[in-house]
């Protein structure tokens, strides 16, 4: 082997190499880089009666004063109105809580129910599995739209519940805040459930079995040994549930009642009901921002299990 | 405006597609594409049409305006004809999506309704963009057994139904729905407090909408399309909605025959008219076969047959010798020459300022804030 020839060889990987990296970077340039600044364009822009409904829109045609008449016509208003207005930020606080109460009850069900997987016979899991994704099989609207057939004032549970003879009048969880909860719940739960058991099933028996031995009781077990194992998963599902239920639009729309302010019905009102393009893509944006810290601080805290396990 | 239960529409829209891609597949040589309201259109329609003219009908479904607009003003739909309601239609024609029809080969625009048309004029100066579809009012619906069990003497032809709170407080109990549509809702209340139905006036709106928030502790939900379903399996006893909407909530009830009566009521103190346009946007392909169906659509023989099958009144007055009786008949439908003459049109609100100020005073006032 000559000398010369290796460094040309390492060249040739390096190259290879950046050509893969290159890959995942184009297809986050392409499907998310170049839209998301499609919509900030927009969200500095003024709405107008026209097609398309704001202004400026870059004109190429005029060359370089083009640009430069485009670039003027931009600014910050769209975002002073969204602190002004109180509308908006009680809007990502009331998403941002009951995404985050969700979440919660939905980790609360999918633990057990997670646990109980993980410890089921071998030849049964792939069964329970199967169970909890088969839900995706229909539509999420279809799901979420049986839920108002088992919540209304008629409903299934109503009937169900008047004719045991457990409540005399009917039940109106419908078109309020709990029945957002229940749908969302719902509707997520599968997100929970399936990481919290990919964690839980990798889960040493012999640890557990040691800590017997050694006299603690299985409480104490579950606390210092099976929960901090599963805590990746707990993570994992938390994120997967919290980050789309913030933004949640069908599910509040349908099961909810008017006093259900969520970030995405506000931008749903933004677009369409106003027409204003330009408010409701700074309300994406700043939805945007809102959402990054959590993803972030999941990444960041990824990252140092990776560095961990090393 | 909006009709039929949104799954239904959805199923349309998904028969549609199929046939969408059908359509592409065969390549047949002339084709119209039509996007209307889901459940608007009696189907027969759309095959005589095919077999008289051998023009192939393209046909979609949308359950919102909005969503209608959004296409239309990102522009390139793909669709020959649409049909907006006028209030959107007048601003659309202002946003250069429309193109000016060119009568002459509207033959058929001699059937048309004068009444009707010059009220149309106040979106469309001259009926320059747009032919009517059909045509109806925003008023009660209610459910007759409930109300009378909740509230015997209730005044079930006037707004104070629904807009006095002590009477709504009544009606709390059994469920109360109203349109999630501030243009269609907010003028009713203005009515009521006495002032001018006029919404592009913000200080009366801010009025109204602070009496809204005063009912708001009664209102199940704000909704445009739920009810007719809430409607119809007596899950409320009564709603702020479209006539035809809520004719249509009274036949499926009668259909299910679970006893839930439906009925529908023009307050006294007069209620909005509204009218669904069919226009043809600016880039439309095919352009012949989108007159050519306009025209076959203005036949008296098929408006009536569209107005026999949905239950709304259409703008085509030769059309109304071809009604079934039930239809024209039905002062719901067709109201009277007295209370015609107290229905009244709103102005499309240009002045995106003025708009956010009313959506805001809207969203306000159903949050109850």
């Amino acid at each position: 082997m000559t000398d010369a020839a290796l460094p040309a060889r390492d060249g040739a990987s390096v190259w290879r190499r950046r050509a893969l990296i290159a890959v995942p970077y184009l297809w986050l340039l392409v499907l998310f880089l170049a839209p998301f600044f499609i919509v900030l364009k927009i969200s500095l822009s003024d709405t107008v009666i026209a097609q398309p409904p704001y202004e400026p829109v870059l004109d190429l045609a005029n060359g370089w004063q083009g640009v430069k008449d485009w670039w003027a016509g931009l600014d910050l208003e769209n975002y002073g109105l969204l602190f002004e207005d109180e509308i908006y930020w009680r809007s990502y606080l009331s998403s941002l809580k009951i995404a985050a109460i969700s979440t919660f009850l939905a980790l609360l069900i999918a633990y057990p129910m997670a646990y109980g997987m993980a410890r089921a016979p071998k030849s049964l899991r792939p069964t329970l599995l199967m169970a909890v994704i088969l839900p995706f099989w229909t539509s999420l609207l279809i799901r979420v739209y049986a839920w108002i057939g088992i919540l209304n004032p008629e409903g299934l549970l109503n009937q169900l519940l008047l004719g045991v003879g457990l409540i005399s009048e009917p039940l109106y969880i419908m078109n309020t805040e709990t029945a957002v909860y229940i749908g969302i719940v719902y509707s997520y739960l599968p997100f929970m459930v399936l990481p919290l058991y990919s964690s839980l099933e990798k889960l040493d028996d012999t640890l557990l079995e040691a800590a017997a031995d050694l006299g603690s009781p299985p409480w104490k077990s579950f606390w210092q040994i099976t929960f901090p194992l599963s805590l990746p998963g707990v993570i994992a599902g938390c994120f997967l549930v919290f980050i789309p239920a913030v933004g949640e639009f069908v599910i509040p729309d349908l099961l909810g009642g008017s006093e259900t302010l969520m970030i995405g019905k506000t931008l749903y009102n933004e677009f369409f009901l106003n027409r204003d393009w330009p408010v409701s893509s700074a309300l994406a944006v700043l939805l945007l921002l809102v959402l990054v810290v959590p993803i972030a601080l999941y990444n960041n805290i990824q990252a140092r299990e990776l560095e961990a396990a090393k | 405006m909006t009709n039929g239960f949104r799954t239904n529409g959805l199923m349309a829209a998904c028969v549609a597609a199929l046939g969408l891609a059908l359509g592409v597949g065969q390549a047949l040589a002339k084709e119209v594409r039509v996007y209307n309201w889901s459940d608007y259109i009696d189907d027969q329609i759309l095959k005589d049409f095919e077999a008289e003219t051998g023009i192939k009908v393209v046909y979609d479904v949308f359950d919102s305006n909005e969503i209608l607009e959004t296409k239309l003003l990102t522009g390139k739909t793909g669709y020959d004809v649409v049909v907006p309601s006028a209030t959107f239609l007048s601003r659309q024609i202002k946003a250069g999506v429309f193109q000016k029809l060119d009568k002459s080969k509207l033959p058929n625009l001699s059937n048309a309704w004068p009444e009707i048309y010059q009220r149309i004029a106040k979106y469309d100066p001259d009926n320059a963009y747009s032919i009517n579809y059909m045509w109806g009012t925003t008023g009660i619906g209610y459910n007759v057994a409930k109300i009378k069990k909740a509230f015997p003497d209730a005044p079930l032809d006037s707004w104070k139904l629904v807009y006095d709170p002590e009477n709504l407080k009544k009606l709390k109990g059994c469920g109360v729905m109203f349109l999630d549509s501030p243009e269609d809702l907010m003028p009713s209340v203005l009515v009521y407090l006495g002032m001018s139905p006029d919404w592009s006036n913000v200080k009366n709106v801010e009025k109204a909408a602070e009496h809204l928030a005063k009912l708001k502790p009664y209102i199940t939900k704000f909704h445009s399309s739920e009810y007719i379903n809430a409607l119809a399996n007596g899950n409320i006893c009564v709603t702020v909605g479209y006539s035809g909407d809520i004719l249509q909530a009274k036949s499926r009830a009668e259909e299910a025959g679970k006893g839930v009566e439906v009925a529908y009521s023009i307050p006294n103190e007069g209620a909005q008219l509204w009218f669904d346009q069919m226009a043809i946007p600016a880039d439309a392909p095919n352009l012949e076969e989108a007159y050519a169906f306009l025209n076959y659509m203005l036949k008296p023989e098929v408006a009536a047959k569209a107005s026999n099958f949905v239950q709304y009144a259409n703008g085509n007055l030769k059309s109304q010798e071809f009604l079934d009786k039930e239809v024209k008949d039905n002062p719901e439908v067709y109201p009277s020459p007295e209370v015609f003459a107290k229905l009244y049109t709103m102005p499309t609100i240009e002045d995106s300022k003025i708009q956010r100020a009313l959506t805001r005073a809207w969203t306000k006032a159903k949050s109850g804030r």
